[in-house]
């Protein structure tokens, strides 16, 4: 028995390969980082190859579809499974993306030489979400989702002199902490009322029809608590406008793609998991009737992208914009969830693929305006498309693309969202997204108006970019407009990754 | 004498939790806030020990109180590591002062 045991724990760590390569990594970048203390150019390359190699094993491993860290017949801890796979090679690409990132930042640049740290709390946020992707149990889910806060509460704060980051990182852990604590809170009632932690079991568990609706209704809500502050659902959004303006532009992009894709995956997986009856042949699913869950998140979702898109009319700074446009960008992504179907799921990925370069794209070139102008205001902005058009040009279609016209990426993903919420018969919510669709129209264009428009009240120089930002620049910007018109692949990966393990 | 039982641990957990919730929103002091947090911590652990013993579901509520004890401290330190530099920055650490952030 034991030696049965031994061998399922040696298998399971088989399936985590990309999980140990990022922790491997971790203490490499703390030991190269003491050894090398004159010389910290080396850690970013590290740092991404480090990336690769688990994105090598990823890929390697994509359509397996197991648990691990089970004992024999009992479900795990974890699932290794292409939808989990999918989150996370997503997660790996943002990071690589952020790494280069963090390069180029002059903020990172100058917060004194302790980029060692920087990027092994990088890589500590990864393992978390990787963690966060594959978890099956709630006791996982809970760890890894506090290894992934508490990273990017250090990482909010990161340059600590500056008092906008300071500020940022004391909200960023105060609501954190209430929100993971009542978190927590759900989870002891739900093992109160099952015994148990594994989702799977949980499902098998409260198939019975005698289970207190009542209790588990509270339980289940206490829990989207922690979920929903992940991904900036309102009514538990208001660290993001404050977060994402004090924290540096890097980890700003960071949180706004990978920490919202890994609590999207977590939500998925909870809920599909936990509350599943069964699923019919055309792809529709049936929960139990415990948790309405199918109307609240219509709610939620139409409350939190009404307050994005209507919030972010009136802002003057350009990172407090682009955190409300994320804002309203968690509704229409959640509104995916809310069809309920396997249909509503590929539609939910196509969009974060797409989503993934439009947003990151637009932090990067934000954050090389920073660079050179010190400012992130829109007032700033005015005339910025003359006096360096390669970055007014890019931003212009990053804004097109979040804003979702053709022929960028971005229509492609509302698209799908769409034709899921149409083939529900959910018509009326579809109107209310598209009504949405057109305020963000207002807000994205006000900058693109600043910048090519108005008059600069001082005449900026003209500036040019480095050629590697420029290359980097050119390869976030050439997909969006390259899926827009030839989008097969993301959506055949898409419908690829859909496989949850057991359904 | 009654027997002490499963609801007066929950009776105790919820009530923690109340206060909990109750110090995050009238207290003006971090420290404060983030002891209400810890109180709500404390109450999610009394309900997980409480269950795994009268419900006989094994140890794995002890587990995961183990779990919780050892991030109620990581988070303490992280969160007053934090604290400690917005005094350095601002000289006070009372959270409604703390708004140059805002609309």
């Amino acid at each position: 028995m034991n030696n049965n045991n031994l061998n399922y724990l040696v298998n399971s760590l088989y399936l985590i390969k990309p999980e140990l390569v990022i922790s491997a990594v971790i203490v490499l970048l703390v030991l190269v980082d003491l050894i090398m203390m004159k010389n910290k150019k080396l850690l970013p390359y590290l740092s991404v190859a480090g990336l690769l190699v688990a994105a090598y094993f990823i890929i390697e491993h994509f359509e397996t579809n197991t648990f691990a860290f089970s004992t024999g017949s009992s479900a795990g801890m974890m699932i290794v499974d292409p939808f989990g796979n999918f989150f996370k090679l997503l997660i790996v690409f943002a990071s690589i993306l952020v790494v280069l990132f963090s390069v180029a930042s002059t903020e990172i640049k100058n917060s004194f030489d302790r980029h060692g740290e920087y990027y092994a709390l990088i890589f500590g946020m990864i393992l978390g979400m990787m963690f966060m992707v594959s978890a099956s149990d709630l006791i996982v889910i809970y760890i890894s989702l506090e290894l992934v806060s508490f990273s990017s509460y250090i990482l909010a704060g990161f340059t600590k002199r500056s008092i906008r980051n300071s500020e940022a990182s004391l909200k960023y852990v105060i609501y954190g902490g209430i929100s993971s604590g009542i978190m927590l809170f759900g989870i002891s009632i739900i093992y109160g009322i099952t015994g148990s932690t594994n989702l799977y079991e949980i499902n098998s568990l409260i198939q019975a029809p005698q289970v207190q609706s009542l209790t588990f209704l509270l339980a289940g809500i206490l829990i989207f608590v922690g979920i929903g502050y992940k991904i900036s659902a309102a009514p538990f959004h208001f660290w993001t406008p404050d977060v994402y303006e004090g924290a540096p532009i890097p980890i700003t992009a960071y949180l706004s793609i990978a920490s919202k894709a890994a609590g999207f995956a977590l939500l998925i997986r909870f809920i599909k998991v936990t509350f599943i009856q069964s699923i019919d042949p055309e792809g529709f699913w049936h929960l139990l009737a415990i948790i309405d869950w199918k109307t609240f998140i219509i709610i939620i979702s139409i409350l939190t992208m009404t307050l994005g898109n209507f919030a972010a009319l009136w802002q003057s700074n350009m990172k407090r914009l682009l955190a409300y446009s994320s804002i309203a960008h968690a509704g229409y992504l959640l509104l995916g969830l809310a069809v309920m179907s396997n249909e509503g799921i590929t539609a939910i990925l196509i969009y974060f693929i797409v989503y993934a370069f439009m947003n990151l794209g637009a932090f990067f070139v934000v954050m090389l305006i920073a660079n050179k102008i010190g400012s992130e205001e829109l007032d700033d902005y005015k005339g910025l498309g003359y006096s360096t058009p390669f970055l007014g040009v890019s931003l212009a279609i990053f804004l097109v693309s979040l804003t979702g016209l053709p022929p960028t990426a971005g229509f492609i993903g509302k698209l799908y969202i769409f034709i899921a919420l149409i083939d529900a018969k959910m018509i009326v919510v579809a109107v209310i997204a598209l009504l949405n669709s057109v305020v963000s129209l207002y807000y994205y264009i006000k900058v693109l108006k600043h910048m090519f428009l108005d008059k600069a009240e001082k005449e900026i120089p003209a500036f040019t970019t480095s050629y590697s930002s420029a290359i980097l620049l050119v390869a976030i910007v050439a997909p969006i407009l390259i899926f827009g018109i030839y989008f097969t692949p993301i959506v055949d990966l898409a419908k690829n990754s859909i496989t949850l393990l057991g359904f | 004498m009654t027997q002490i039982g499963l609801n007066h641990f929950l009776f105790v957990s919820v009530v923690l939790f109340c206060l909990g919730i109750f110090g995050i929103i009238t207290r003006k002091n971090a420290v404060m806030v983030l002891m209400g947090i810890e109180l709500i911590l404390n109450s999610a652990n009394i309900n997980f020990i409480a269950f795994a013993k009268y419900g006989n579901f094994g140890y794995q509520g002890q587990m995961m109180a183990l779990f919780v004890i050892i991030l109620a401290a990581a988070e303490a330190a992280i969160a007053l590591a934090i604290v400690l530099n917005i005094y350095k920055t601002f000289s006070t650490v009372n959270v409604d002062e703390i708004d140059t952030l805002k609309d």
